[in-house]
């Protein structure tokens, strides 16, 4: 396939999986408001990853669609960072995760809206309003917990530095990202991290969270080297595809 | 001819939002364009957010409408260029208002609002503007959720969408 494919992919992935973490809260939430936030963010992240996946589709051609792209592909096909598959631990893990995911996403939305492939260009324009959204919510959030009681701020503190090892991925060049940039369609991850920094450090700041302070990262989802936890979401995901194959509802 | 165009946005003027049936598409802004060639009748939509669901059935009611009235309809979705809550109509704005929904207010004050940093969004019960936000994300992704202080209602606030 096309280099612009498997870009489509890289991207729609990490929506997708976080899309799919934050639906496992429908009905879970602790309470109304955050579990409708939650659900509305992930029904956000779903519109955007189908936008990704009928391009991709059109791309691809003879008898792909968005579903068979989304729901039959094996493990190592699947592109999405790591942070996105991490598990629904606590609420602190849930927006930990959500704010530096939001963090970076905000920014990549930004570049690629500038992007010379003009579907991708509109997803982002789209997409880029809703991100801000999202960003403001978990950023909100961080500061809340991380500035409330003694109990919100450890674990707020504790889902911190859980995650930071993950954030070091978000910005490695893959060869793909680094062809992608070069041709004017991919965003230029050294530009993002910058924004992230600014954004993630004046945020924790106020939330009165540390920066853990570790050389130790993990990475591989965008090379389709995932952590344990993205084969059982994909059974999930999966079941009704593998099961009754074409199914529709 | 005009008088076929006439029609057909009359027919398209029907559809209602599934989620805010007093509000018509055409009032939402979310039709953007329409051709006509004898029955052959083309109508471009762009949804208000990326995963709106009502859009499958927005464009399955145009359809429906549509095809009725003897025509051959096709709808394409299209994301270029993105909505705004500056393309919902002022009548758009007065449904919205009478049905329980605040309308979306300018960016700057749109984000104080939603920072519960202003008391800005008028209560659609009594008019107040002593209300205080109580969710970013309300019953649908494209709206807040609001609580009066004066009256104790809880509403629903439209967010501004540029």
């Amino acid at each position: 396939m096309s280099k612009l494919y498997d870009y489509l992919l890289l991207l729609g992935d990490s929506s997708m999986i976080l899309g799919h973490r934050l639906s496992e809260l429908c009905g879970h939430g602790l309470n109304l408001e955050t579990d409708i936030a939650l659900t509305n963010i992930s029904l956000d992240l779903f519109g955007q990853v189908r936008n990704y996946f009928q391009y991709a589709a059109e791309i691809k051609g003879e008898e792909a669609t968005e579903d068979s792209i989304a729901l039959l592909r094996l493990p190592h096909e699947y592109r999405n960072v790591l942070i996105t598959e991490q598990p629904n631990t606590d609420f602190a893990y849930i927006i930990a995760r959500q704010f530096l995911f939001d963090a970076y996403h905000l920014p990549l939305m930004e570049a690629l809206t500038e992007s010379k492939d003009e579907q991708i260009a509109a997803i982002a324009h789209k997409s880029i309003k809703e991100v801000r959204y999202h960003l403001r919510f978990s950023s909100e959030w961080v500061k809340r917990l991380g500035d409330g009681t003694e109990v919100s701020h450890q674990k707020m503190q504790e889902a911190i530095d859980y995650l930071w090892p993950y954030t070091k991925e978000l910005f490695e060049e893959t060869p793909l990202e680094a062809a992608m940039k070069a041709e004017g369609i991919g965003a230029d991850l050294d530009a993002l991290k910058a924004k992230f920094d600014a954004h993630v450090q004046e945020v924790l700041a106020e939330a009165t969270i540390n920066i853990p302070e570790t050389p130790f990262a993990h990475s591989g989802g965008k090379k389709g080297i995932h952590t344990e936890h993205l084969g059982f979401i994909l059974a999930d995901l999966q079941y009704m595809q593998r099961a009754y194959p074409n199914m529709a509802w | 001819m005009t008088v076929v165009v006439n029609e057909v946005i009359e027919l398209i003027r029907a559809v209602s939002d599934p989620e805010i049936p007093v509000l018509s598409i055409m009032d939402l802004g979310v039709v953007r364009d329409v051709e006509v060639k004898e029955k052959d009748v083309l109508v471009k939509i762009t949804p208000t957010y990326s995963g709106c669901p009502a859009m499958d059935m927005i464009s399955t009611e145009i359809k429906y409408k549509l095809n009725q009235a003897g025509y051959n309809t096709t709808v394409k979705l299209i994301l270029a260029p993105a909505w705004t809550t500056d393309w919902i109509t002022e009548n758009g704005r007065k449904k919205l208002e009478e049905y329980g929904i605040a309308a979306p207010l300018e960016a700057s004050a749109d984000k104080m609002a939603l920072m519960g940093e202003s008391r800005m969004v008028k209560c659609t019960n009594c008019g107040s503007t002593n209300t205080v936000l109580v969710s970013q994300f309300g019953s649908t992704a494209c709206k807040a959720l609001f609580k009066c202080n004066d009256c104790l209602e809880p509403f629903d606030y439209f967010k501004c969408l540029k």
